[in-house]
């Protein structure tokens, strides 16, 4: 097990896993994992989740393995991207997904999206894990399989207090 | 001038290896006409966001020049990708931005880039530099200079609306096809 935080092994895993471009729309669950993205200077803020999908898009074009993170109220904006770009174009991305609404237990603006969330990423067609404390490593390398071979998106969600 | 004069001027002038980003609409489609090249890239969905691959393109190859072939109607459906260009401030990006004032492939609805300057808009967000042409002479003029320059760069050809119609036919070439063929110009493995 590499040392550090669990923020940091999880930035550790994902590099070692070979993605290499993260853009992203904060959310208070990966906090810590944004902060150690940009403390290694490796992450782009955006302005929406569809325009980091975009860039995300673009960078596969240009080689790399992309990660975009976001808040699952932003996979709502994301859904046009995911449905006539990268799907329709047959280009990969590690969606990092965090869970509001988990349970039900959140404030109301998060409940509706955090109970169909699971529903809605298999119903676009995106194979979705959820990270727990033990296998998380598993878990993105997974991912990183799934990716490459399919070449289309996959999604891992971020419960609360994972990283927090 | 119209789109198809404007993209004939501007598509015999873009350098070799150069990576172009068409939005969706009509200007992939005439832009598909004027010059198809494998680093050529036709978004036929996902509007807006052809600045924001073009970033992604621009960012991930610094030696690369990246050019985003845009319209009104995209530019103001993605107005924030203006920001995180400018402010990511790469030297290889380039942004033409063809107004006609309407969203042409749905029955030319008006837009409100009549009212509010996208030019204006680059220059405030904070693109290196900004130019504006309006007739054929002066983006003759101006092409070779924009497309030499340095990035993040803003250049708003103002285009006539028509002919009626499509100005050329449908992409030829499949979404997973382009994905496959730009990858490999740009020396990405499959």
């Amino acid at each position: 097990m590499t040392a550090g935080s669990p923020a940091v092994r999880f930035v550790d895993r994902l590099l070692a896993s070979g993605f290499d471009f993260f853009a992203g729309v904060p959310c208070s669950l990966v906090k810590t994992v944004l902060a150690e993205l940009e403390r290694r200077r490796l992450y782009l803020g955006e302005v929406r989740e569809d325009a980091a999908l975009g860039v995300a898009a673009g960078a596969y074009l240009a080689g790399r393995m992309p990660a975009v993170v976001m808040q699952n109220s932003g996979l709502g904006v994301s859904l046009n991207a995911l449905g006539s770009l990268h799907l329709l174009y047959r280009i990969p991305c590690l969606l990092l997904v965090t869970w509001r609404g988990f349970e039900g237990k959140d404030a109301p603006e998060h409940l509706v999206m955090g109970e169909r969330m699971p529903r809605l990423l298999t119903l676009f067609g995106i194979p979705h894990r959820t990270l727990a404390a033990t296998g998380i490593e598993g878990d993105v390398e997974w991912a990183a399989v799934r990716l490459k071979e399919t070449r289309r998106p996959v999604a891992l969600t971020v419960p609360p207090g994972l990283f927090e | 001038m119209t789109l198809g004069e404007a993209l004939a001027v501007i598509a015999p002038l873009v350098p070799e290896g150069t990576v172009s980003i068409h939005a969706n609409g009509y200007i992939g489609r005439a832009g598909c006409a004027a010059r198809d090249r494998d680093e050529s890239f036709y978004m036929i969905g996902s509007m807006g966001l052809a600045s924001s691959i073009g970033l992604g393109v621009a960012l991930a190859q610094p030696r690369r020049r990246v050019l985003v072939l845009d319209g009104d109607g995209n530019v103001l459906m993605n107005l924030g990708a203006l920001a995180t260009i400018a402010a990511a401030a790469p030297p290889n990006f380039l942004h033409v931005c063809f107004d006609n004032g309407a969203h042409a492939s749905t029955g030319a609805q008006p837009t409100v880039s009549d009212r509010v300057r996208l030019d204006e808009v680059a220059r405030a967000a904070g693109y290196r530099s900004v130019s504006r042409v309006e007739s054929r002479e002066a983006l003759l003029a101006e092409a070779r200079t924009f497309l030499a320059g340095e990035g993040p760069a803003f250049l708003l050809v103002r285009v006539a609306l028509g002919p009626a119609g499509p100005p050329a036919p449908r992409i030829p070439h499949t979404p997973e096809e382009m994905t496959a063929r730009m990858r490999r110009a740009l020396g990405a493995a499959r």
